[in-house]
């Protein structure tokens, strides 16, 4: 009976307020959705990082007029020093080819690269990457190397990448945050203010607190869950539309983010969200609402 | 006994230490004493309430009169704790109103039934809704309420109109309605200010009538009132409040 009545008054109060209803979930979807992206980039960081580990590599490229003997001499130093646990000789033939592949689908780009530009390299795999500085250092002046690049380096500038798009989505997550939570508090204010009589009645009649401010607080959650389950409907949704289908290409130098650490999200926004939105509430009602 | 079955002016004597007027025996049967209290709200340029002294026992049927803005409810909001004393203590039955802790103040009231000029009624319920909204936040369980309602709103005299809701009712039912409210949980102690406020002296009567049934239960009854006649025919004792301050305590008292 009482289970019922919350509810009713839950549905009810709501109703009564659907401007303010609908302009508080659509901010907090909004706020969740950055969230969610935020969390969703800051795994994929991880992720990357342990992809690419065991894989990167220190390249040495040479001159294109370099001469047999002075390749040999530079192979026979690179293993000697000490850093390198294998190091891998790749023509220039080779290193077309693995450019052809890597960009099989760009064919105009490939057409455009004519065989002969690509640098025959050494590609190194150290026994510990965080040497890379110092074989760099000792081999990037030896005569015959063109150029030697530390690919984790490379992937230092993906990661800043990432990093700066995560700060960007939870700066507007928090933002959005704040102002959805002011929204929670304006509709409870208002809802409060509607139902006064009725308050006032429940506290005469010696209504426990929490009878008087339930209605109000599940007004808050079920508002914040209806936001999180927006969230996290558009999020599926990027994932779809804009990971796995326009932006594929640009995606898939990446390991694709997975649909598991997505549907993690709906538990997490759901909690986070519900859990914020009551404190909100509670807060508010504390001020309005005096025994 | 007791002063309420006196009939000489007890103004002068009320103020004296309770122990020094009664047993602790008859302290046991005080539901209401105020001691000392003043209530002084903060824009207010003096206290509506100051420095008063107030017993009242079990059973009793007690007027409070007086012109407007004497202080009479704020007594009883003070007796709701609806609003704090500045000074002195409260006590209601076994509870120590002053000290009560806030989030003991709902079950607090509950062991006081209330009933105003305005009625205040939830618009959106029934009749029969309505009193069970005060069993219902309780706690007590559906089947209670199906039984004890139709029993109270009986004794009220709205047999038949349990389905009505407050705007498909006069004034006189719509209050019978609030008094039916207030008995439904048998209070210690029920409080009524100015009930009979917006009703004509006939239904003013009627609903007097049923308060003194209720008293007659044994329920403690403190009305304010401003109608005359009521105190008249009635001869309760009669307490005059003027400017926050008890200038008459009567029992079988008049409106004077
Ligand atoms: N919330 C408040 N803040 C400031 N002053 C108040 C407040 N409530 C009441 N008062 C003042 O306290 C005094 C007593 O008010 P109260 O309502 O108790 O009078 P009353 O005896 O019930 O009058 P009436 O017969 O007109 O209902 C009045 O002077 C009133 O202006
Ligand atoms: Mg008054």
């Amino acid at each position: 009976m009482r289970a019922k009545y919350v509810m009713s008054e839950v549905f009810l109060g709501l109703w009564r307020n659907i401007s303010m209803t609908v302009a508080m979930i659509i901010t907090m979807a909004v706020s969740l959705t950055m969230l969610g992206a935020g969390l969703l980039l800051y795994n994929q960081v991880d992720v990357i990082e342990e992809y690419y580990q065991t894989n990167l590599e220190v390249v040495v490229y040479l001159d294109r007029d370099i001469d047999q003997a002075t390749t040999d001499q530079l192979q026979a130093d690179l293993e000697a020093s000490g850093y390198a646990e294998q190091v891998v000789f790749e023509s220039k033939d080779k290193a077309y080819e693995r450019f052809k592949d890597t960009f099989e689908e760009s064919e105009d780009l490939v057409n455009s690269v004519d065989a002969e530009v690509l640098p025959a390299a050494f590609r190194i795999k150290m026994k510990d990457i965080n040497d890379a500085p110092k074989l760099i250092a000792d081999f990037q002046e030896r005569e015959g190397v063109y150029q030697v690049t530390n690919q984790r380096d490379i992937l230092q500038q993906v990661f800043d990448i990432l990093g700066g798009a995560q700060r960007l989505t939870l700066i507007v997550a928090l933002v959005q945050g704040v102002a959805a939570l002011m929204l929670v508090a304006n509709t409870i204010q208002v809802a409060a203010y509607s139902r006064r009589r009725e308050v006032a009645i429940m506290k005469l009649v010696g209504a426990p607190n929490w009878f008087v401010q339930a209605p109000f607080v599940l007004e808050a959650v079920f508002a914040g869950v209806i936001g999180a389950i927006f969230a996290f409907a558009t999020l599926i949704a990027a994932k779809f539309l804009v990971i796995d289908g326009q932006f594929k290409d640009l995606f898939s130098l990446m390991p694709p983010i997975s649909m598991q650490s997505i549907l993690l999200l709906l538990p997490i926004l759901t909690g986070i969200s519900a859990l914020i939105s009551a404190v909100t509430a509670w807060i508010t009602l504390r001020f309005n609402i005096k025994v | 006994m007791t002063y309420g079955s006196e009939t000489t002016e007890y103004a002068t004597l009320v103020l004296e230490p309770p122990d020094r007027l009664r047993n602790s025996a008859d302290r046991l049967r005080l539901v209401i004493q105020l001691e000392g209290v003043t209530k002084h709200y903060p824009r207010s340029n003096r206290p509506s309430v100051e420095d008063m002294n107030v017993f009242i026992d079990k059973g009793e049927f007690v007027f409070f009169i007086g012109p407007t803005g004497a202080g009479k409810s704020t007594i009883i909001k003070l007796l709701l704790r609806e609003e704090i004393p500045d000074k002195g203590k409260i006590t209601v039955g076994d509870t120590d109103v002053t000290r009560l802790r806030r989030w003991k103040t709902p079950a607090y009231r509950r062991s006081i039934g209330c009933v105003f000029q305005d009625f205040r009624l939830l618009p959106n319920r029934t009749a029969a809704e309505n009193v069970a909204f005060a069993l219902e936040v309780i706690g007590k369980p559906k089947s209670v309420a199906r039984r004890v309602v139709p029993e109270v709103l009986e004794l009220v005299g709205l047999g038949g109109k349990e389905h009505r809701y407050p705007h498909e009712l006069s004034g006189g039912e719509q209050q019978r309605v609030a008094v039916a409210r207030a008995f439904v949980n048998r209070p210690l102690l029920l409080l009524a200010d100015e009930p009979t406020g917006n009703l004509d002296p006939d239904t003013s009567i009627e609903i007097m009538r049923l308060l003194d049934r209720i008293s007659r239960t044994g329920t403690t009854i403190l009305m304010v009132t401003h109608d005359s006649n009521i105190v008249n025919q009635m001869r309760r004792r009669v307490i005059e409040i003027e400017n926050g301050q008890i200038v008459r305590d009567q029992a079988r008292g008049v409106y004077g």
